[in-house]
């Protein structure tokens, strides 16, 4: 034990253990953690002995194995002659293509929500407070199951579009397709010369940040307003387009067509991930929404009045003065917010959207019948993906709190 | 003393261990009921009735089970399982006995440490279709979005066909068969796929059954038997037994109505033997003589309980085909009572 390390020149006696306060504390966590310690032996001790009894053992081989079921949405090569460890891979992407978008848009759903609950119009702060007391109160794996099953019913299926007098049509110059099993979008071919297309288009992006930076600095050095809006649209726009005209169209884009029984070509976004994504993110935007009032209530009054005698109009009081101090505030309940969303989509399978317990704990788990090992290491994905968000959020945290000199 | 107490938790881990084993017999006699896993509802195999009873010809095998042990057929404590939860309900002991259209396996009944007591239904895997689609063979389904269950062999089955054939497809894949069922309908899939009697089962509650077809391809082999744990050869003998008892007293033409008057005894020995009447195997197991009588009494022999859930008469309509007795050119067979 570290104890020892005393300074006192008294001899140690096993009674200061109990009585002097200076050990007290330590004696009693020693024995908590050797009941800890007891506890888990004893439980893995009883499971390696009935596992034994039932001929059964621990082992991961089975990750090298032939999976031999299909996955519908794969964001790296897979087939079912591929192993389970590459499914688990598969449901590894989906889950953070979800998280992934779910965290963005509830965070723009939580913001806007947020900022008009507090609006001064009586009619806007009241849907917004029926909008977040609704989502918030009813459990998220109802809302998917109702966003669901809405959509499959109240939109057409692919044979609707069949035939001399179909039911339903694509929209905007037949280029999307809204079906009960998707929506089907044109996908970019990249041609021949889209990579300086691509590359003119990130250029561009790096432009607007340095534009941005240069209007700030004219702001601060000499007071001049310079516009940022729509130099920033044009600038995301223009070159690429320019660019694109001038190379002679390197990059075209491929249009899906009703073929056999489904669309093919295009870019399918499958329903499964609309309606889990668009729960997700309307749920979890509830919170975020009451977490951004809860920060801007935290800003006192006389901030926005100081703004306003100081001639600021009500936009930029909200963007200059209340938001960059209320962000401190909503921050840290933000990230246990991006945890829920990223745990909450393992609710996946109620809609057959194949993420990480779909796969893993799902289909592998069940024709391997390696339940132990799949669900530790089913914890073990979501603790490592949970604690990076939790990491890079307080990064952000970190550099966004008040910096006290 | 920390290695006192790792040795201490060591042993007493033992004990509970060791006491985990006991046989399932008699954890049954003493509990008053059997605990058996169902499906959480297919029309025909095991379903609530309007009074909340569960009826159908997975059932029939629980409350055979139930009556040739506990004298009462109904003395069953029926656990709906999914796809997903049925395996796990019966290796931790929450059920007794699995009866839940389950396909015998090499790797279920090895790898998993199940015990298949044999088959109740010869099944396979079928493909559903709306009929304006105009599909006459699994292999048009070129390109085809299909609806499956999740966590069973007709996914593995499913690629293998598709793959087999080299036609692509869309896999969506449910927890339930009701799920399914509502994707189907809705149009979300073109196709239904799952054990050819599970589909005409659940065709047989749609609104316009005659809408939809079932495609001619069988594209699988699906003995489905009910299973009970590894390890436990009293309680696999007792199950298996039962079922036998069941199907034999059909071969030998015993049925609920004469029960009762063969059991007096008769002149051929293999139903006195069945019955209970003549030899002791009643007791070889650890049951009363007329643990088998029982069995039958609940709803009739193997040929009785088929007609009468899922047989041409009902709604589900199927015919006997690969399961009927083996004297009358099917696949049902039970070895003799000696």
């Amino acid at each position: 034990m570290t104890t020892i390390a005393d300074p006192h020149k008294e001899s140690f006696r096993l009674s200061m253990l109990l009585n002097d306060t200076r050990y007290r504390s330590l004696t009693f966590q020693f024995i908590a953690l050797v009941a800890i310690i007891a506890t888990m032996a004893f439980i893995g001790g009883n499971l390696v002995r009935n596992l034994a009894e039932a001929g059964l053992n621990i082992s991961y081989d089975f990750l090298g194995a032939q999976a031999g079921y299909d996955i519908n949405q794969r964001p790296i090569s897979y087939d079912s002659q591929d192993t389970h460890g590459r499914a688990a891979m598969v449901g590894l992407l989906n889950t953070l293509i979800v998280a992934v978008l779910g965290c963005v848009t509830a965070t723009i759903i939580g913001v806007v929500a947020g900022v008009l609950r507090l609006s001064p119009n009586w009619l806007v702060r009241k849907i917004m407070a029926f909008y977040v007391e609704i989502f918030r109160n009813v459990p998220v794996l109802i809302w998917i199951l109702i966003i669901f099953s809405i959509m499959i019913n109240a939109t057409p299926a692919p044979r609707a579009f069949r035939g001399d007098n179909a039911t339903a049509s694509m929209w905007l110059f037949d280029s999307i397709a809204v079906t009960n099993r998707g929506v089907y979008l044109p996908a970019p071919i990249w041609g021949p010369g889209s990579l300086l297309v691509v590359g003119v288009f990130l250029a561009s992006i790096v432009g607007i940040f340095m534009y941005r930076r240069y209007a700030r600095k004219q702001l601060f050095d000499h007071g001049k307003m310079v516009p940022t809006f729509w130099p920033s649209v044009a600038l995301f726009f223009i070159p690429a387009i320019l660019a694109q005209i001038v190379l002679g169209s390197p990059i075209t884009l491929d249009y899906p067509a009703l073929k056999g029984f489904n669309f093919q070509g295009g870019a399918q976004i499958r329903g499964s991930l609309i309606a889990l994504w668009f729960a997700l993110a309307i749920y979890t935007g509830a919170f975020i929404a009451e977490n951004v009032r809860a920060g801007i209530l935290a800003i006192s009054k006389g901030q926005s009045e100081a703004a306003g005698a100081l001639g600021l109009r009500p936009g930029r009081i909200m963007n200059l003065v209340i938001l960059p101090q209320a962000l401190r505030v909503i921050i840290p309940p933000l990230i246990s917010q991006y945890l829920n969303i990223t745990k909450n989509s393992s609710l996946a399978i109620a809609v057959g959207y194949m993420d990480l317990t779909g796969t893993l704990g799902g289909i592998t788990l069940l024709q391997t019948g390696r339940a132990i090992e799949s669900v530790l290491l089913l914890m073990l994905f979501y603790l490592i993906i949970s604690l990076a968000i939790s990491f890079f959020m307080n990064i952000y945290n970190n550099s966004m709190k008040l910096k006290e000199r | 003393m920390k290695k006192s107490v790792f040795l201490g938790a060591l042993t007493v881990a033992g004990i509970v261990a060791g006491g985990a084993s006991a046989a399932t017999l008699d954890e049954v006699k003493a509990r008053g009921k059997l605990n058996c896993g169902v499906t959480t509802g297919v029309p025909g195999f095991a379903e609530p009735d309007a009074s909340g009873v569960w009826q159908g010809f997975d059932v029939a095998v629980c409350r055979a089970v139930a009556a040739a042990v506990l004298g009462d057929g109904n003395a069953v404590e029926f656990v709906p399982t999914t796809g997903k939860t049925r395996f796990t309900a019966l290796a931790s002991g929450e059920i007794d006995l699995l009866a839940r259209n389950t396909t015998w396996t090499f790797s279920r009944d090895v790898d998993l440490k199940f015990e298949f007591i044999g088959v109740n239904y010869y099944d396979g895997q079928g493909f559903m279709v709306p009929k304006e689609l105009g599909v006459a063979s699994a292999k048009d389904l070129d390109g085809a979005t299909v609806c499956i269950q999740t966590g069973t062999t007709t996914e593995l089955n499913l690629a293998d066909f598709f793959r087999a054939n080299n036609i692509s497809y869309e896999p969506v894949p449910i927890e339930t068969g009701a799920e399914a069922v509502q994707q189907y309908i809705a149009g979300a899939c073109d196709v239904y796929t799952t054990d050819a009697s599970a589909l005409a089962a659940q065709r047989a509650n749609f609104e316009d059954p005659t809408a939809h077809v079932l495609l001619p391809e069988i594209i699988s082999k699906e003995p489905l038997g009910p299973l009970v744990r590894h390890g436990d050869n009293e309680w696999a003998d007792i199950a298996r037994w039962t079922l036998n008892a069941l199907i034999s007293a059909e071969e030998l033409n015993v049925t609920s109505v004469n029960l009762e008057e063969l059991s007096a005894g008769t002149e051929n020995p293999e139903i006195n033997r069945l019955l209970g009447t003549e030899g002791e195997l009643g007791s070889m197991l650890g049951l009363d003589a007329g643990w088998a009588k029982a069995a039958l009494g609940v709803a009739g022999n193997y040929g009785e309980i088929f007609e009468q859930n899922i047989g041409a008469a009902t709604p589900i309509g199927l015919a006997r085909g690969l399961n009927a007795q083996w004297t009358d050119g099917g696949l049902i067979y039970s070895p003799p009572f000696r």
